[in-house]
């Protein structure tokens, strides 16, 4: 039995640091949009085996905030509460509009996911929050964007 | 975009300057401008040096950097690194000149330990437990997305229970009368308010009513190993050695963190608007007359009031389990509720600061209270001993009943701490263990166990925490709550 969750299939988009009580994850893109959505995609491989969720229903979902750490939070935490109160598992993201002015960010995103079923979804753990602890939104060389984040379960 | 490239989160925390003041308290001294008052560590050597591994220190000393804190910031011998906050920590700041913080109560508002007796022995059980451990298991959703089909609630339900607490269950069946009155707060905290609570976390908490959750949370049939304090122990109705108790561990859900996740993002704006300066996000507040304060309360009582109700809820089914499989009345089997205290939660309290009495905000972020003999807010029948505090171990290990003492209203605004505190990351533990394999070595050891996640078994394997015991044995050698008996478990139930 393997369950760990941060092997080879996650290379280059995200990886799971070490904290000691709870999810710490450090998220790649080649821009700020594909940083975004491998974070997301962090966060649902944390409750489940994303492999196993098949991108079944798409919905659309916008998310406003002040700055750029807000608006990490507000989109995580937007997945979050539509996954629980959907009963939905999602494990595609995609955003398709990102607008920002100085003092508000906005963007627009395409996620698709299936209804989570017991059987043949695996659980691992429920997170809670989303929180700023720790948080960094940083451009790397070469315009590579790194995102990290503490989600508390 | 000026921001890029700050990477706050990453910088390593400054070095703290510790004192000595004995062998279990350590005081940061006011080493910065800011601070307002010093940090008091509760903590022998060990699980001191392990506090210096990671931001707990630091945490302890931005604590102190909080508008109107009295005496000191507290962190009790199982404090962490949380958010903001460290875990295990006590804030009490004035409640007209000081602020009160979302991140001083956590996410999970309420999360709390409920503690059930009976009048049966280990013998009496011993060849029920498997068939008991699968009822519970069964009888009590836990993990993702599970729920009791006979337990809907409509939304002027939710919004009734986060007002009523506990007796909106006990007046509809789900309990008993005197259930209530062996609760923190009787089982209903006042001043809630269900306009001051989002759309969306009522949205989270009408699906989630009465459900475990998983993590850290679970339940577990116990017995009692050890009596401390015999007199103390009666009173709270733990007689003899080998009796089974029942211990119920979980918060307020989906409910609670979104309320914590929608003040956290009011006070970002009134910090600005109150020009507060905060060291951490996390510590965002507002002043304690203000109307953000004033509408956080509310909203913060109405999930301590749907945690209450959540564990009334799936105590209500652990007595019905029990009177499925052992065919007898929960009353006969003496099933009662021992006590119900909150481990993360803000208070309007009165504490003695130099000599007077004040009103002040007591912030308990994986902290317990532990109110001493004579005081008005423990119960009753318990007043005379003081109030029951209860620490859960880590899964697989003991749990402590303690009682609460004056010295906790001397040292640590009537607190003590919560748990046993992670030792282990959950990945790491997840590469040492697995769940399959914690699982055998707890039924080699007679436990029976019933996971919804393998995975949560290797992430909470008891080696991943710190020791329980230890944590407990600070508390009791200061004296903010001493021993009154161990359990030990026989079986745990986990989502």
């Amino acid at each position: 039995m393997n369950f760990n969750m941060s092997g080879k299939q996650f290379e280059g988009k995200f990886e799971f640091l070490e904290h000691t009580a709870d999810v710490y994850v450090r998220a790649y893109g080649v821009s700020m949009c594909e940083a975004y959505e491998n974070a997301a995609l962090a966060m649902f491989e944390t409750i489940t085996k994303t492999g196993k969720v098949v991108a079944h229903e798409e919905e659309i979902v916008t998310v406003e905030a002040e700055d750029i750490y807000a608006l990490l939070y507000s989109w995580l935490e937007a997945l979050l509460v539509n996954s629980e109160t959907k009963g939905m598992l999602y494990s595609k993201f995609q955003i398709t509009d990102w607008v920002e002015t100085a003092d508000s960010f906005k963007i627009t995103a395409r996620v698709w996911g299936e209804k989570f079923q017991p059987k043949k979804h695996l659980q691992k753990v429920a997170v809670k929050a989303v929180t700023y602890h720790r948080m960094v939104v940083m451009h790397e060389k070469e315009g590579n964007v790194v995102l990290e984040f503490i989600l508390d379960i | 975009m000026t921001f890029l490239g700050e990477d706050e989160g990453r910088l390593a925390p400054e070095h703290v300057p510790l004192e000595k003041v004995n062998d279990y308290i350590w005081k940061i001294p006011k080493y910065k401008a800011d601070m307002h008052v010093s940090g008091m560590i509760f903590a022998n050597q060990a699980l001191l040096e392990k506090m210096q591994t990671d931001r707990t220190l630091w945490q302890c000393a931005n604590v102190a950097q909080l508008p109107g804190i009295y005496k000191h910031a507290i962190t009790l011998p199982d404090g962490h690194e949380g958010y903001g906050f460290p875990i295990g920590g006590v804030a009490a700041t004035d409640h007209t000149e000081g602020v009160i913080s979302p991140g001083g109560v956590g996410y999970d508002i309420n999360c709390g330990v409920r503690l059930l007796a009976s009048n049966l022995t280990e013998q009496d059980i011993r060849s029920h437990l498997p068939v008991l451990a699968e009822t519970i298991f069964r009888n009590v959703p836990s993990g993702l997305g599970s729920r009791r089909k006979d337990l809907t609630i409509s939304n002027s339900d939710l919004d009734r229970l986060t007002v009523e607490g506990v007796n909106f269950l006990v007046e509809r069946g789900l309990g008993w009368k005197e259930d209530a009155v062996h609760c923190e707060e009787q089982g209903c905290m006042m001043n809630a308010n269900p306009d001051m609570v989002s759309n969306t976390a009522k949205h989270r908490g009408l699906t989630q009513i009465g459900t475990l959750g998983s993590g850290n949370h679970f339940l577990e049939i116990q017995k009692v190993d050890k009596i401390f304090n015999s007199k103390t122990a009666k009173t709270f109705g733990v007689t003899h050695e080998g009796q089974i108790m029942i211990m119920i561990h979980c918060g307020s859900r989906g409910y609670g963190h979104q309320v914590c996740s929608d003040y956290l993002r009011v006070m970002e704006h009134a910090i600005k608007k109150y020009h507060i300066t905060v060291p951490d996000r996390e510590l965002a507040c507002a002043p304690g007359t203000s109307l953000e304060a004033h509408n956080y309360y509310q909203a913060m009582a109405c999930a301590v009031n749907y945690a209450f109700v959540n564990r009334q809820a799936i105590m209500h089914w652990v007595r019905q389990s029990f009177q499925q499989v052992l065919k007898q009345d929960p009353e006969k089997l003496g099933l009662k509720l021992v006590y119900d205290v909150a481990h993360n939660i803000a208070k309007i309290e009165n504490h003695e600061i130099d000599g007077t009495t004040k009103k002040v905000w007591v912030h308990r972020k994986g902290a317990t209270r532990a109110f001493p003999p004579g005081h008005q807010d423990v119960p009753a029948d318990y007043r005379s001993e003081g109030q029951p505090v209860l620490i859960p171990g880590s899964m697989g290990t003991s749990s402590w009943v303690l009682v609460g003492n004056q010295k906790a209203m001397d040292l640590t605004f009537g607190s003590t701490a919560h748990g046993a505190g992670r030792l282990l990351s959950r990945s790491a533990a997840k590469r040492k263990y697995w769940g399959g394999e914690i699982k055998t070595k707890l039924e080699k050891s007679g436990i029976v166990v019933r996971a919804a996640s393998p995975l949560v078994l290797a992430e909470e394997a008891d080696q991943a925490y710190k020791n329980v015991d230890t944590v407990v044995d600070v508390s009791d050698k200061v004296g903010i709550a001493t021993k009154v008996a161990r359990l030990v478990p026989l079986s745990v139930i986990k989502g």
